[in-house]
């Protein structure tokens, strides 16, 4: 099915998210639409879903006008869509999901099955059609939905961010199945910010930067070309930084055993140290007790057995009061629930964790002037793209919000800099933003920690790299080992020829 | 085969970048006291107009004149209109003020001085709602913080002989620090079990009641020697919020406003009340900046105690002075939530929501005397407030109101 839409324009009051975007996808192509948070990819999608009506441009299914009041006028016209968040009911089973919404059309449950078993069977995917969905794992569930979109004879098929929740081999996987899909002519719409899955799927790339389209390119184009069409300016997708000049600060965590509610180790006898002014990564499938480690390093959680000492200081068992005093600095993997207070404003952000003494608390009242001067600062310096301090944080995008939070971690005297996904969901913009302070701080001598399931992050940011799997870690490697070699350390065994050096890193 | 095992290893989580923890209690309380100021005004109004019709449904006269309705149709609106306005006339004359009462300066102030008199309590337990709201906790143990404040604010009064307002300012603190005592108890509860604070104030608030009814009936604590009923003795003198001679308001509704500058200044102005927002809000940023969740819970509970039982000993100090009762909370404790719901716990908003629920208190004496129609109505009118604010989209239908263009 050929789709192609024509001039579309949406405004949201005076804001306008597409300005007349014309789009073209052929059958048996797969079309990446690349951009940004925020550029308009996904109200884009919601337009052509039937979810919002554009205020001008129409929609063509092989060539002929089509009105979509609805998601479900849309379906029927032979549109499926696969959600960023899976619209899947857990407690149904994968045919009661994929006959949700259409019980006459594919004639019943058993009518379901059958399709369930028919194209789980053509596309090898291996799916028991009375399976729960709350017992499937991520990427079969995504799997789940990419069979409901077809048991409905969809000829254009939208993919929204559809890796964000995927592990490296599942995100392959997909591709595989992407491929099979155009093979047999279904016209697929592939959104993403990520430049490597775009370079190895997409037939035709189109970017699109504040709701229009800015250009399109073949997949034969750079990271760094599509990126700066993205971002619209040049921006450098290594990290530059130099050798790292060790300092004698250091943090030492030896035998560091977490326990869980229900008495599982969630973090197993972990030793390892990072001296000042070097990056430690932390890299392993998200799940595998970084997070935990993370949480325990600053004392939200208390660890079973072990120490943690930080330039000599005991901070084992201590409040997270006493850590973050201690000089601690923590950016917390979700920024949004851990590490923002939404409906505070970007100055009462700042000073979320330094509300005693100086220097913006005088006696118990807080010192306004101070506190602004320094969120003006600090807005200038991390390039807070706010309208003034004084706006919600829930205004600003992900990759500022981020900043504020950078801002508020680094903003004091700092022994130790804790970092937990740094750069998750961020932009292109964004993450080399941050990845640039990552380094700044480390080159300023204190010891970093950065914990990132994102492989390219790790390799870029790390002096050493220490792999994670459930709960233990793997060994610590060099920064410049091979992907491969930590693909297998990340599914838990130390290749043969890396033991030699990964005992001469930990040492 | 790397791959394979690598696979079993994901353990995947759901993606917690988009979909933070719903909490549905949590929600609804945020809903429920972060309206805007506007959405507060309209639930007013539109409160108003259910009473409007009420009105007009039980009175007699309107039933009479809709009998022959298809005859004479004015006859019927004449009489709606007349019940109606009669009503929110009176209401208005009582506690606002009276055009057909002007025959001396006390005649003119006497409604307002009514409304001032029933608003200060009310405005303080207001607060006290109001302060737990913003670390996100429900307050429904007013009942009870008030009547332990009342008790020992009580006892103060009529045993310890103390000179002059001395003694009646002995007696509130010593009332604001036995409510802090009883809502403190709830958040340390809270804090330590995680029991929850709804459960815990409102058995705490019968322990209360049953407490100092014991208290009333025994002769060594609070019951009046002189007397076999459980009634308290008197205040001494010195121990009274004396009304202004010809009026009855008192000093009172002086403290509640000093008590809402404080408020403004802890919420507002004070670190301590900036580490309370930040728990209310999200309690796990707050954990992660270093922040006591527990020790903030707990100080949230004693505080809407202390105002609670502050309010509980204007009740005995300026309200009922001649000896009072297991009543003395004369359901200022509940009517406090609709106080701070309908002032979104702000400050500013719930000293408006205070006076406006002392006017209509000060009112519906007025319009029951006057009109006839009972002074439930009121009641009828509150409750209404606290369901449109409850429910924003069916105010927001009623009176056109723009909905957001983005969510």
């Amino acid at each position: 099915m050929r789709l192609e839409l024509r001039g579309i324009t949406k405004r949201f009051g005076t804001f306008t998210a597409n300005d007349s975007i014309d789009l073209t996808v052929e059958a048996g192509e797969i079309h990446c639409l690349l951009g940004e948070n925020g550029a308009g990819k996904s109200t884009l999608m919601n337009v052509l879903y039937g979810l919002y009506r554009a205020e001008e441009g129409e929609i063509l299914l092989d060539g002929k006008t089509r009105h979509f009041a609805s998601p479900g006028d849309a379906m029927r016209s032979g549109i499926g869509m696969v959600h960023q968040h899976f619209m899947l009911i857990p407690v149904f089973t994968v045919a009661e999901n994929v006959l949700l919404g259409h019980e006459r059309r594919l004639g019943g449950i058993q009518g379901a099955r059958k399709k369930v078993k028919e194209l789980s069977e053509r596309f090898g995917f291996d799916i028991d059609p009375d399976a729960l969905v709350q017992d499937l794992a991520v990427g079969v569930q995504q799997r789940v939905e990419i069979i409901k979109a077809l048991s409905l004879d969809a000829g254009v098929l939208v993919f929204d961010e559809p890796t964000a929740v995927l592990t490296p081999q599942e995100t392959d996987e997909l591709m595989e199945v992407m491929r099979q899909l155009r093979d047999e002519g279904t016209a697929i719409v592939f959104i993403t910010h990520k430049l490597r899955e775009v370079r190895a799927v997409a037939d035709k790339i189109t970017v699109i930067r504040l709701g229009k389209i800015v250009g399109t390119a073949e997949s034969t184009a750079s990271s760094a070309e599509l990126a700066s069409l993205m971002v619209g300016r040049s921006v450098s997708l290594n990290v530059e930084k130099g050798d790292a000049e060790l300092t004698d600060n250091a943090l030492a965590v030896k035998n560091l055993t977490v326990l869980d509610k229900v008495g599982h180790k969630v973090v197993n006898d972990v030793s390892f140290s990072v001296r000042g002014g070097e990056v430690l990564c932390v890299a392993g499938v998200q799940g595998n007790g970084q997070t935990e480690l993370t949480e325990t390093l600053i004392g939200l959680l208390k660890a079973e057995n072990g120490t943690i000492s930080l330039n000599g200081t005991e901070l084992t068992g201590k409040s997270v009061r006493e850590v973050l005093d201690a000089g601690v600095g923590f950016v917390p993997e979700d920024r949004k629930v851990d590490g923002l207070v939404a409906e505070f404003t970007v100055a009462e952000n700042i000073m979320l964790d330094r509300y005693i003494g100086a220097p913006f608390v005088k006696g118990a009242t807080i010192d306004f002037a101070t506190r602004d001067e320094f969120a003006e600062q600090a807005k200038k310096d991390y390039d807070v793209r706010a309208q003034s301090i004084h706006s919600p944080a829930s205004s600003l995008s992900g990759g500022n919000q981020q900043k504020v939070v950078l801002a508020r971690e680094l903003g004091r005297e700092l022994d130790l800099f804790v970092a937990s996904q740094p750069t998750r969901g961020l932009d292109v913009g964004s993450i080399e933003f941050v990845h640039k302070q990552i380094i700044l701080t480390r080159d300023s001598g204190i010891p970093v920690i950065v914990v990132s399931t994102e492989l390219d992050e790790v390799v870029g940011l790390a002096d050493r790299i220490a792999v994670m799997y459930r709960g233990g870690i793997v060994g610590i490697v060099p920064a410049d080992t091979d992907r491969e070699d930590l693909g297998i350390m990340m599914a838990g065994e130390l290749p043969k020829h890396l033991q030699p050096a990964a005992e001469e890193v930990e040492a | 085969m790397s791959n394979q095992v690598a696979q079993q290893a994901a353990v995947p989580e759901p993606p917690t970048e988009d979909a933070p923890r719903r909490d549905v209690g949590r929600e609804l309380l945020h809903r429920l006291f972060n309206g805007t100021p506007m959405l507060s005004v309209l639930a007013v109004l539109a409160s108003l107009v259910v009473g409007a019709i009420l009105i007009g449904f039980t009175n007699p006269r309107v039933a009479e004149a809709a009998g022959y309705f298809f005859a004479r149709p004015g006859d019927t609106f004449a009489a709606l209109w007349q019940a109606v306005s009669g009503a929110y006339i009176s209401l208005f004359q009582g506690a606002i003020f009276n055009p057909n009462r002007m025959d001396s300066v006390q005649q003119v102030l006497a409604p307002l001085s009514t409304t001032l008199y029933y608003a200060a309590p009310l405005i303080i337990a207001g607060l006290g709602v109001a302060i737990a709201f913003k670390v996100g906790l429900f307050n429904i143990g007013g009942r009870g913080q008030m009547l332990v404040g009342a008790g020992v604010a009580g006892w103060v009064g009529f045993t310890v002989p103390l000179p002059p307002v001395l003694h009646v300012a002995v007696a509130l603190i010593a009332g604001a620090l036995a409510g802090a005592l009883w809502g403190g108890i709830v958040g340390l509860l809270k804090a330590r079990t995680g029991a929850h604070e709804v459960i815990l104030t409102i058995m705490l608030n019968y322990v209360a009641y049953l407490g100092i009814q014991y208290a009333l009936r025994n002769p060594d604590l609070l019951r009046n020697q002189e007397n076999n009923n459980p009634v308290s003795p008197p205040m001494m003198d010195t121990a009274i919020l004396h009304s202004l001679p010809g009026f009855r308001v008192h000093a009172g509704i002086l403290i509640a406003i000093a008590v809402v500058i404080l408020y403004w200044w802890f919420i507002e102005r004070s670190n301590l009340g900036y580490q309370f927002r930040a728990v209310g809000l999200n309690p796990d940023a707050a954990r992660q900046a270093g922040m006591n969740v527990g020790l903030v819970t707990t100080l949230a509970m004693a505080f809407g105690g202390a105002f609670m039982g502050l309010a509980g000993g204007v009740q005995v100090a300026g309200q009922v002075t001649s000896g009072f009762t297991a009543n003395i909370d004369a359901g200022i404790g509940f009517e406090a939530i609709t106080v701070a719901l309908l002032g979104r716990s702000s400050p500013w908003g719930t000293l408006v929501a205070g006076l406006l629920f002392g006017a209509m208190r000060a009112g519906g004496f007025n319009m029951q005397a006057a009109q006839q129609i009972p002074i439930d109505l009121v009641l009828v009118l509150q409750a209404f407030i606290v369901l449109f604010i409850a429910a924003p989209a069916l105010v927001k239908t009623i009176f056109f109101y723009p909905k957001g263009a983005r969510s």
